[in-house]
């Protein structure tokens, strides 16, 4: 332990703690814009600084280690005045348009003027004006109102290992770009949207889809209906001030019906048919011991990835439409049907917390003659400009329940949100599908959690199955490798892009604190906890559609209806 | 040939990339894009760090140059003697900034920090050619000097062809 004193204060700190860990322990905020939780410093944007006793210059406090009997000023006048002089600088250098721009009112640069008091334009000069990307069908990118923080490139190349962009240029012209600043359409770009989550300003920003959404459902012809993922109820509630990891079900659907969605369906039971046909998959490919190990198909960033990266392994990757495709293509077949609706007159929007849905939705395999099985998506975000535009005040919105028949889902389905879910679902179905019999075992804590790489192996009759996690699309490599050399044989290998899994999607609620995102998980695990039931094959909605329309898991309508396949992207 | 190039350097070592870059130039003259794709998967780094160092360093191009080069002194002797307005007028001559080449590949205009002719300042060179002492009356005397040689070789082209 170390002692040290900040603002007169007597600190006890561990050896290797920066200054500004040891002054958030005694609760003395100190402000930053280029330091991200877990990764290196880099001590770039100075805003960090303090006064330490001894040393002539002011010191980045996010990068600088606390010694024995050091003295530090937090607050001092020259601190404040050098962090309004950065502040300013920044500002004089950003488009002046808040009022217009997405992320008013959750700006890191706006909260910043405010807290150190710009009340005036001090530097007037030239200021950057460059043009926005708006070619990727989930992202934008506008890079005159980026302040170079880096955040993003050190996201998407140290956490995501992904490498879409980076800075280029130097001096004034320094830009965050993709290499030859061509669009994030043709880049390596997987469209997760992580660089949004951590982007200060509205420099990165999701390509909004609301227009289309409230011109349909303003439309006379049109028979809008909409589902929700599992992580959006577990997030949503983080945007009306509620604790985090509140589980907002209820009230989802409500609003949603308020908006004039004519049904309120839940992503959550194409959830448990994936879990059918993907469970169903793995058996088959077992049994005859051909393109194992199986992947997953839940997310299109690791599909977009793999079809990038990887195309000598599309063979392995599930051929499942991912859930809310699966969703999609049942409402605008079996339920069009049964209704007596034309699939073209359904809209579905999709409510995800993610960003690389809007460009899997746009996909041309993923539609049936020219109808797409998803119409629309929107983030977690999104809902809410829509829920503020319509005057819905979520908070005093009363408990709704899903539209049936694709509303019903088991707690299985509910874990789909989190990073293990996909698998832990799986497990608890193949036992089923293999034996006829449930295990005794339901919850599979090994693969739960925030480890890079998850494994276990999982003991059906005389089968071994060796099953691994990749939680976060920059340790997929790794598992490649471990695949590659052949040291272990796996046989199915769930594999999320966000790190966490879709609950720290793109989508999602933008702020800068993990521990939200392990409540979430959390509100997902209690859900799945308190299900009636927990296991995918158990829901009677999916019986009743395989016994009246599918037939059986795997069957060759199901494939035609609820299977995709994948292309060789590589450059 | 560039595998040559590649050749020389060790896989998977990021320390590899300026040499490996400045080979590359030495070859080519600039940095292609395809051969800087390939420097990339050579060393292990992302497409986008690789193109962030080249643009980083005035060192590297990414463009070929023109035929004519022409060298502007923005030292501090040639700054003193008013460099800035040489460049001004030699960037409204040739319609291109510092750092560009033009549409016809017939000049690449360039900055420099020091020639090391401060006697004669302000000066520029155009390919091994020195002028000092300039006044911006005298750039379009330059600049027509090097442009009338490729005017009379692509017009003895286009003699041929019709």
């Amino acid at each position: 332990m170390i002692e040290l004193t900040i603002n007169n204060i007597k600190v006890k700190a561990e050896e290797g703690m920066t200054i500004l860990e040891a002054a958030k322990t005694v609760g003395i905020s100190v402000p930053t814009l280029c330091h991200l939780k877990d990764l290196n410093p880099t001590g770039a944007c100075r805003i960090c600084v303090v006064e330490v006793e001894g040393f002539k210059n002011l010191i980045p406090s996010c990068a600088y280690p606390v010694s024995e009997g050091m003295v530090v000023d937090t607050n001092s006048n020259r601190v404040r005045r050098s962090r309004k002089t950065i502040v300013e600088l920044l500002v004089e250098n950003h488009p002046q348009d808040c009022l217009i721009c997405v992320r008013n009112k959750n700006c890191e640069l706006q909260d910043l003027s405010e807290r150190y008091s710009v009340r005036e334009h001090r530097f007037a000069g030239e200021s950057k004006n460059h043009a926005i990307d708006i070619s990727s069908a989930s992202l934008e990118r506008d890079p005159a109102k980026c302040i170079l923080c880096g955040r993003c490139v050190r996201i998407c190349n140290e956490v995501q290992k992904v490498g879409a962009i980076d800075f280029v240029n130097r001096g004034f012209s320094s830009i965050v770009t993709t290499p030859y600043n061509k669009g994030l359409n043709v880049s390596d770009c997987i469209l997760c949207g992580q660089c949004i989550i951590v982007c200060p300003t509205a420099a990165l920003r999701e390509k909004s889809s609301l227009k289309i959404v409230t011109n349909t459902l303003a439309s006379k012809t049109k028979y809008a209906v909409v589902q929700i993922a599992p992580a959006v109820r577990a997030s949503l509630g983080e945007e009306y001030n509620m604790p985090a990891g509140t589980d907002v079900t209820g009230k989802l659907v409500s609003g949603l019906r308020r908006l004039g969605f004519k049904k309120v369906f839940d992503t959550n039971f194409a959830a448990d048919l994936t879990i059918m046909e993907e469970a169903t998959e793995l058996i088959h490919r077992v049994q005859k011991n051909e393109n194992l190990p199986l992947f997953t198909s839940c997310c299109p960033g690791w599909v977009k990835y793999a079809e990038g990266k990887h195309p000598e392994i599309l063979d392995n990757i599930s051929t499942c439409k991912s859930p809310h495709e699966m969703e999609g293509a049942v409402l605008k077949s079996y339920y069009a049907r049964k209704m007596g609706l034309k699939p073209e007159d359904i809209f579905v929007v999709s409510i995800m917390p993610c960003t690389v849905k809007k460009y899997e939705s746009a996909r041309s395999e993923l539609s049936k003659d020219s109808i797409p099985d998803v119409d629309a998506v929107i983030t977690t975000r999104e809902l809410v400009r829509l829920f503020n535009m319509a005057g819905v005040d979520f908070t005093d919105l009363p408990d709704d329940e899903f539209d049936n028949p694709l509303g019903e889902s088991t707690g299985a389905a509910a874990i789909f949100g989190t990073s293990g879910g996909v698998m832990e679902a799986a497990l608890r179905s193949a036992v089923f599908l293999i034996t006829g019999k449930n295990s005794d075992n339901i919850e599979y804590t090994e693969i739960r959690g925030n480890r890079d790489i998850k494994e276990s192996t999982l003991k059906i009759g005389d089968l071994e199955l060796n099953v691994a996690v990749v939680n976060g699309i920059g340790n997929v490599e790794t598992m490649i490798k471990k695949i590659n050399s052949g040291e272990k044989k796996y046989h199915f290998i769930e594999v999320m892009a966000c790190p966490g899994g879709c609950i720290n999607g793109g989508g999602q609620p933008i702020h800068q604190k993990t521990e939200n995102v392990i409540k979430r998980v959390k509100a997902l695990y209690e859900i799945d906890r308190l299900a009636t039931s927990r296991r995918s094959h158990e829901n009677e909605a999916v019986k009743t559609i395989y016994k009246e329309y599918f037939e059986e898991p795997g069957s060759h309508l199901a494939h035609e209806i609820l299977h995709t396949e994948y292309f060789d992207r590589s450059r | 040939m560039n595998t040559n190039v590649l050749e020389k350097f060790p896989q998977n070592d990021r320390s590899a990339l300026i040499p490996l870059l400045q080979e590359i130039q030495e070859n080519y003259g600039y940095l292609p894009e395809e051969v800087l794709q390939q420097a990339a998967d050579h060393v292990g780094m992302p497409l986008c760090t690789v193109y962030g160092v080249a643009t980083f360093y005035n060192q590297f191009r990414l463009i070929p140059l023109g035929e004519n080069v022409i060298r502007v002194c923005r030292g501090t002797a040639c700054h003193v003697k008013s460099s800035a307005n040489i460049l001004f007028a030699l960037e409204t001559a040739l319609n291109i900034k510092a750092g560009q080449t033009t549409r016809d590949k017939l000049f690449s205009l360039e900055v420099v920090s020091c020639i090391g002719a401060c006697s004669i300042a302000p000066v520029i060179s155009v390919n091994d050619e020195y002028f000092g002492r300039l006044a911006v009356k005298d750039i379009d005397k330059i600049v027509k000097k090097y442009s009338a040689r490729k005017v009379s070789v692509s017009t003895a082209n286009e003699n041929q062809e019709s």
